[in-house]
């Protein structure tokens, strides 16, 4: 197949995904409100006290956002399995991987992106020292591609089941502990003063790995799901 | 003559029933291949696995076995629409023809004549979402007016649609089948247009 | 490769061939694993340290040896499924994760009460017992994965896919857990860094490990015969093998 018609098919596929979301906001905003209630809670259930809230915050902060990772990920296939867009999307002659790739990316767009312009706000409720602030931000913007990728792969795996749900989570978190310890771990570095970058260097490299094996899971598990 | 399809000893199961065995036709350019068959006879199945939706218990499938170089792209070269049209609710009519066919990796599609082909002018910016399921299935049939595929696989195209739209779409596939293609479809009810070569495939419970 | 697989995919080929191999795995797996668990509780010295409560590692770490190797099999069970569109080493995924699922679980079960002696506390954030813990977690998602679907064929497919995921995620949890013990801090004493073991406890515990590879040998293979039946039940071969004469259409 050609690279201009390839490359025409990822971009309609964005486009399309960007367009139908744009269009039902609320699935781009729960997420974002949901990680907002999760970190007003914390301070609710072990007290305002400034000690203890700052050591948790970057933790509360990233476990909140795997979370919302799950809550919002059913969207990602869920609606193209229906209307047969999946379908059809398997029998294009343009690699189903590239577009899978499309998919994550919007994705992320979508709710990656979003979080690390919500971070401060959440660093600021759960008085994170300003120390950390800037690590914060960089592990979510390196470390969410990491969740759209692998969110990706669990939700095209348990699409056709219909009930994704608490099966997605139990799939999907262990998945996520590496993200979780390394970008905690950098904050907690920032906080004391030692050198974060190397964390997050790691971040970054794991999740250019991750998104450059992802979509040919992805597609593997599109296909299995069609069946 | 070219054969544009060759299908020989194609078996297939579900849940451990054998919807069909020992399937065997071939297709030649110009030609309709009619598959017949009651509910759950696995009509869909086999339109399904001629394309690889479902896999294959036994048999072979050859796409264009005389022509060496669309068999090697032959996903480019064959159409399937399954029964689900693939039409996004939130998005226009028009947007979803525009962004069906550049799915397909065509730019140059005027989505506006497209509309007016399938009769949905002045439907054009209202959400598919809000369209009959009738005109959502012509929107879907919008690619058969733009594909260059010479093979088609459609299960029940005529679904939902009215004596009109099933009128245009006949005429779509007579002009089709002049150019020099081919199409399979399933269809419960008879075509009222007679193709010169029809063949006719009945799919009934397991036996032939 | 699938020249030479190709006589093997046939499910009654397997089953039969299984069926030879399964009782001498049976047999090696009691008389090894009996051997080497007498030879280890009751005749191999008491440790100088620890005393007595050291013998658990003649079940704990056959079985957490054995937990990581049966997930790389099972993902390498995957791959071959995936990539040779075998449908046999798609079943085998079926007959392999629970075993190692419960492979895991006895070594986390051991690792946990063998904690409290030795830390004094039934839980310890050690960083294998948290790998441990994690691998039981992989595992459990392989398992719903598969049982979810209705069709036993697509969920060993997805589960596969999974466990190749998994697979690939396992040495970055690990480093990523030995990285987070270190810098947390956690249990001061570790119990499996030790000194080399004297001869009269090593040739136990290795006579243990080769138990247990047979032991989990044979559990396979008879889950994998089980599977083969499950899934070709309304074939002729099966009816053949137990006795009814064969059905002349495919409809029972």
């Amino acid at each position: 197949m050609s690279r201009a018609s390839s490359w025409t098919a990822l971009t309609a596929i964005m486009k399309r995904d960007l367009m139908v979301v744009m269009r039902r906001r609320s699935d781009i905003l729960n997420p974002l409100l949901f990680i907002l209630v999760v970190v007003s809670l914390f301070p609710l259930a072990v007290g305002p006290g400034p000690d203890i809230l700052g050591r948790i915050a970057a933790g509360v902060i990233w476990v909140a956002a795997l979370l919302s990772a799950l809550l919002g990920s059913e969207r990602l296939f869920r609606e193209d399995y229906l209307d047969g867009t999946l379908e059809q999307l398997t029998l294009q002659p343009q690699a189903l991987p590239l577009l899978s790739f499309g998919k994550i990316a919007v994705h992320w767009l979508l709710s990656g992106l979003p979080l690390v312009i919500l971070a401060p706000l959440c660093a600021l409720l759960l008085k994170l020292p300003l120390a950390g602030w800037g690590t914060l931000m960089a592990t979510l913007l390196v470390g969410t591609p990491i969740l759209s990728a692998i969110t990706a792969i669990g939700a095209a795996l348990t699409v056709s089941l219909g009930r994704g749900g608490a099966l997605l989570s139990l799939l999907l978190l262990p998945l996520f502990i590496p993200l979780l310890i390394f970008a905690s771990g950098a904050v907690e570095a920032a906080l004391v003063g030692t050198a974060a970058w190397p964390q997050v260097l790691l971040l970054a490299g794991l999740s250019l790995l991750t998104l450059l094996l992802a979509p040919f899971a992805v597609a593997a598990s599109i296909r299995v799901s069609v069946n | 003559m070219s054969t544009l399809l060759d299908v020989k000893q194609l078996a297939s199961q579900r849940a451990g029933r054998t919807l069909f065995a020992d399937l065997s036709f071939s297709l030649q350019a110009g030609a309709v291949l009619h598959i017949e068959g009651e509910n759950g006879a696995g009509k869909s199945t086999l339109l399904r696995s001629l394309v690889g939706l479902v896999e294959l218990q036994a048999g072979t499938i050859q796409f264009f076995p005389s022509e060496h170089g669309l068999a090697q792209e032959w996903r480019q070269h064959t159409l399937f629409m399954g029964h689900k049209s693939a039409v996004k609710a939130e998005l226009t009519a028009l947007e979803n023809v525009a962004l069906q066919a550049q799915l397909s990796g065509l730019t140059q599609v005027d989505a506006w004549q497209l509309l007016e082909t399938v009769g949905l002018l002045g439907l054009e910016d209202l959400p598919a979402g809000q369209l009959s399921a009738g005109q959502q299935r012509r929107i879907a049939l919008t690619r058969l007016w733009y594909s260059q595929a010479p093979l088609w696989i459609l299960d029940e195209p005529f679904t939902a649609l009215d004596t009109r739209g099933i009128d245009l779409l006949q005429q779509r596939f007579a002009q089709h089948i002049e150019a020099g293609g081919a199409i399979i479809l399933t269809s419960h009810q008879a075509l009222t247009w007679q193709p010169e070569q029809l063949q006719r495939l009945r799919i009934q419970g397991g036996e032939l | 490769m699938w020249r030479w697989l190709h006589p093997y995919a046939k499910p009654e080929t397997v089953y039969h061939l299984l069926g030879r191999w399964l009782p001498w795995a049976t047999a090696g797996a009691v008389l090894i694993l009996g051997i080497g668990l007498v030879w280890g509780l009751l005749f191999a010295p008491a440790d100088y340290q620890q005393g007595d409560s050291y013998r658990i590692i003649f079940i704990h770490v056959p079985s957490a040896m054995f937990s990581m190797s049966i997930y790389v099999s099972l993902a390498i069970a995957a791959f071959i499924g995936r990539v040779w569109q075998l449908k046999m080493a798609d079943w085998a995924l079926a007959a392999i994760a629970p075993v190692g699922a419960v492979f895991t679980f006895i070594a986390l079960f051991t690792g946990a009460v063998w904690g409290k002696p030795m830390w004094g506390t039934w839980w310890e954030w050690d960083a294998r017992l948290t790998s441990q813990l994690i691998l039981l977690f992989l595992y459990i998602g392989v398992l719903a994965l598969y049982y979810a679907f209705s069709d036993n064929r697509t969920g060993a497919k997805a589960a596969g896919i999974l466990a190749m995921v998994g697979v690939i995620n396992i040495p970055i949890i690990r480093y990523s857990v030995e990285w987070w013990n270190t810098l947390h801090q956690g249990a001061t004493l570790t119990v499996f860094e030790r000194p080399p073991m004297a001869n009269s406890m090593l040739f136990p515990l290795l006579t243990c490990i080769l138990g247990f590879a047979f032991l989990a040998a044979a559990l396979i293979m008879q889950r994998m015969r089980t599977e083969i039946l499950r899934q070709e039940l309304r074939r002729p071969w099966v009816k053949q093998v137990f006795g009814r004469p064969a059905a002349t259409g495919e409809r029972s």
